[in-house]
């Protein structure tokens, strides 16, 4: 049990990159910071803590989830899926390779989420047209402006997908 | 045990701290004292990186601050050897500089550069970067200098380290040195073919040499690493959310910290009630003056406790928005400013009858917001007496000797690393979250961490300085420059000059009152210049019937500045067709840096809305070390300047901001941005410069000469557009 000791903290269990886990915190903690600071996981960022810039994205299940907004009491139980859970081993999930090839990407710190908001949009729609991408991307925020390259980063990840399955 | 190694001694006095200072940095920062410098001890280095070769030169860390201005002193001898290269040896090469990646991809064209030099493969090469105790002295990662002084740095002490080993199997071999030639980490004789590797020479070696500062650097057009675009060298752990940003940072026994924030600008504490924080289990307080922090175990009994102090405050009153302009021009210095903050040539009072057209025009740019998406965070440890300190900042070297004096250590019992970090844009010169969080370390004799909220960054970090800009001009009937006028109120001096050929010519900053706190912002006021500069000229055309294009070439003799406006126009087809019904194009460029820019836009404008289609972007920064790198930054900073000069604003009000969130801020996103064409000038034959900050200045005046080209309004305030396109009215 981790984070025990404070006050009014109360116990949840959390099912992580398919792992179960015991925490011992605040029920209105955000899910952002028990995955941070008590979980160690701190690939999912704080951006904004208002919901505005997607830094943040986690799945619940294989929607995408604004976890700074989210009280740990609201994921408790459900199947959660952080940015280090995506891999399978070493080898990357179609989205991060497609992300790594295409370097979609300069700083960084909204990878994740992008990474996690083009996940959940490609089980949505396998084959998304460019318009469909950034209606659906539109909340995550990349403020190097590297916007183009995610875009064709999610379209290389559409292929990467499909040809996955019929290898 | 520290094994044996070499240590090469290079004597520079071009070292990177002669580097000339910016105007505007030294306007806008407020430096901390620097006076002695330390470095680990060469023994240390081996003990950490293993035996081998070290190249080291030998610095002149004379640079003192006098009256608010530094001054370097020319003659002092070299005090300390900076480390900047070692070889251990399995060959692996590490390479260490005070310059940090905050995204604009130098931890690999860096690395790429030292491979280059050196002969060795790229992925033999990593950095050290941006710590106090491991790399050498650095001012700070700004004004593009990375690539043109610290590249340059890291390929001398790499040709130097190459000569060095050649030299080490000349003297095993007993052959002469000219008759060696190295590559892929292998020194060769070409007569018996006989090779050794780089790790191999090393290995139990142990000497020290004076190298002559004369290298020999491989031209442009021989290279085969630099020049090409290996994937940025970490790259997969930052889809896999391994790399560590500062805010990322835990140690054990870590704790939270959250500052009472005053209730607006200026404001004094006037009392202070702590008593229900005090009752939260686990929670220290701490005051220190106006300062009010608190530490807890974690990060919501943190913001609990410090919502539960009731703070009473002390404001004046302040201005806000409305009448910032106004407040610029009037409260304007007198004063003479500093040469190098005036320009004048030939006589704007005499050439004034000689034009056939003259106008004059107001341009304004508001306070603007970096927002780096990581906020300013820190996280500071305290042992024995010495502080260690992870801080997401642009000047790691500052920010220690910030603390040395806020806290009256030394500056070798302070460490500052800085981990590659969620981006900057110019705004993190400063280390307030690592002064926040080392206060309350202290207090709390345990390591803290301190992340700003967004609305703390938004509120008490800095922002780019809002400006007022007049200019007045003049041209022939064939439209030819007669003369140019430029009165800059606030937002800085940086390329106020104009590239055109003007004979007579009155160019001015003019420091003023500060309403808001400011400093550097990507590209410092060469934006708001180039948007005023670039608009004008635009409207001096539209009134002596010249197409745009035709008018700049016509007044622009500089070759590298009409070569970029060339490429720009003919990828966009500029001249070879008509904007469809709605639409408007726009060109504009620029000078500033090192780096060459021309813009041309198309927007499309329906009803009061506008939106920006197309963007062609010419760049020429020299010689082109990553190609895909460099087309990332500059794409990223045509996005940037997009939100600049469409609808980013800081509104303000009696020492309040009004808009501290991302819901009220806009910063451009994936539905804003139009299709962009990077044009790269790649220059084989000229210096590779920076390109960080210069692709940044075109856009806005291209958008704004596209939107008069579309709907006849003129634009003249930067953001455009934050309401849509106003009546023409």
């Amino acid at each position: 049990m981790r984070g025990c000791g404070r006050a009014d903290a109360m116990a949840f269990t959390l099912l992580v990159n398919g792992t179960e886990h015991s925490v011992n915190v605040q029920a209105e903690k955000p899910l952002l910071f028990v995955l941070r600071d008590d979980l160690g996981l701190t690939g999912t960022k704080y951006g904004c803590g208002e919901g505005q810039c997607g830094a943040c994205t986690v799945l619940l299940g294989n929607t995408p989830l604004r976890s700074c907004l989210t009280p740990v009491s609201a994921a408790a139980g459900k199947r959660i899926t952080t940015i280090e859970g995506l891999a399978s081993g070493e080898k990357l999930h179609p989205v991060q390779q497609a992300f790594l090839e295409t370097e979609a990407f300069q700083c960084g710190y909204c990878t994740s989420g992008m990474i996690l908001s083009a996940t959940a949009l490609l089980e949505r729609k396998p084959a998304p047209t460019e318009q469909e991408i950034i209606d659906y991307m539109d909340g995550n925020v990349c403020r190097c402006g590297t916007y183009l390259r995610i875009v064709e980063a999610v379209h290389r990840a559409a292929e990467l997908r499909r040809s996955g399955r019929n290898a | 045990m520290p094994k044996s190694g070499s240590i090469i001694e290079v004597y520079d006095p071009e070292l990177q701290n002669s580097e000339p200072l910016d105007t505007e940095f030294q306007q806008h920062d407020s430096i901390a004292r620097l006076q002695h410098f330390f470095n680990l001890g060469r023994r240390d280095f081996f003990k950490v990186l293993g035996g081998g070769l070290l190249v080291c030169v030998a610095a002149r860390h004379a640079v003192t601050q006098e009256s608010g201005r530094f001054t370097h002193h020319e003659h002092e001898l070299p005090t300390t050897l900076d480390s900047w290269l070692h070889i251990d040896e399995n060959g692996q090469v590490t390479a260490f500089t005070g310059k940090v990646e905050v995204g604009q991809n130098i931890r690999t064209s860096l690395a790429q550069q030292v491979a280059e030099e050196l002969h060795a493969p790229f992925s033999s090469v990593r950095m050290i970067m941006g710590d106090t105790t491991l790399t050498p002295y650095d001012m700070g990662t700004f004004g593009s200098r990375t690539t043109p002084q610290m590249g340059t740095q890291l390929r001398k002490v790499a040709v130097s380290a190459r000569m060095v080993l050649i030299q080490m199997a000349a003297e095993r071999w007993s052959v002469e040195p000219s008759a060696l030639t190295a590559q892929n980490a292998e020194v060769r004789d070409a007569k018996t073919g006989r090779t050794i590797s780089y790790g191999e020479l090393v290995h139990g070696q142990n000497l020290t040499k004076v190298i002559p500062d004369d290298p020999d650097f491989t031209p442009a057009t021989e290279w085969k690493i630099a020049g090409t675009s290996p994937l940025k060298v970490d790259g997969r752990h930052f889809v896999t959310g391994v790399h560590q940003y500062p805010s990322d940072i835990a140690l054990p026994g870590l704790q939270h910290g959250k500052i009472v924030r005053p209730s607006a600008f200026h404001a004094k504490l006037v009392s202070c009630d702590t008593s229900q924080a005090e009752k939260m289990p686990g929670v220290i307080i701490v005051r220190d003056g106006d300062f009010i922090g608190v530490v807890a175990p974690d990060v919501t009994t943190a913001q609990r406790a410090a919502k539960s102090i009731r703070a009473q405050w002390d404001a004046p009153p302040q201005i806000s928005d409305r009448e910032l302009f106004d407040h610029l021009r009037k409260t304007a210095s007198t004063e003479k400013d500093d040469d190098d903050e005036q320009y004048a040539t030939g006589s704007v009072e005499q050439a004034r009858s000689k034009a056939a057209k003259a106008i004059q025009q107001t341009y304004t740019v508001a306070y603007i917001a970096h927002t780096p998406l990581e906020p300013r965070a820190a996280v500071a440890e305290w042992k024995d007496g010495k502080l260690t300190v992870w801080t997401g900042t642009q000047r790691p070297f500052a920010v220690r000797d910030d603390l040395a004096q806020t806290f009256h250590l030394s500056q070798d019992d302070v460490h500052v690393m800085m981990p590659d970090m969620g981006s900057a844009y110019g705004g993190k010169h400063t280390g307030e979250a690592a002064v926040e969080a080392a206060r309350l370390a202290k207090a709390a004799g345990k390591p803290v961490k301190l992340i700003w909220s967004r609305e703390e960054e938004f509120t008490w970090a800095y922002f780019r300085p809002a400006g007022v800009i007049d200019v007045k001009s003049g041209a022939t009937a064939d439209g030819k420059l007669v003369f140019w006028e430029h009165d800059n109120y606030n937002s800085g001096p940086s390329a106020m000059r104009t590239f055109y050929e003007v004979p007579n010519q009155r160019i001015a900053f003019h420091s003023t009152d500060e309403p808001l706190r400011q400093g550097s912002y990507r590209s410092l006021a060469a934006a708001a210049n180039h948007f005023a500069r670039e608009s004008h000229m635009d409207e001096l055309a539209h009134e002596v019937n010249i197409e745009p294009l035709e008018f700049r070439m016509k007044n622009l003799k500089n070759e590298r500045l009409r070569a970029v406006f060339q490429a720009a126009a003919d990828k966009f087809g500029w001249g070879k067709q008509k904007p469809a019904s709605g639409h408007g194009f726009g060109t504009a460029g620029g000078f500033e840096k090192g780096g060459y820019v021309a813009t041309c836009a198309e927007v499309a404008v329906s009803g009061s809305s506008v939106k920006v289609v197309r963007v062609v972007q010419a760049f020429d920064c020299g010689a082109v070390v990553n190609p895909e790198g460099l087309k990332n930054q500059i794409a990223g900073a045509i996005v940037q300047g997009l939100g600049g000069a469409l609808f980013e604003a800081i509104h303000f009000e009696n020492g309040h901001i009004l808009n501290p969130h991302l819901a009220e801020y806009r910063v451009p996103r994936f539905s804003d941005v139009p299709q962009i064409e990077v044009v790269l000038v790649d220059r084989k034959d000229q210096a590779s410069m920076g390109a960080g900050e210069t692709p940044l200045v075109g856009i806005a005046p291209a958008v704004a000469n596209a939107i008069f080209n579309a709907s006849g309004v003129r634009l003249r305030s930067m953001p455009l557009v934050p309401d849509g396109l106003p009546d023409k009215t």
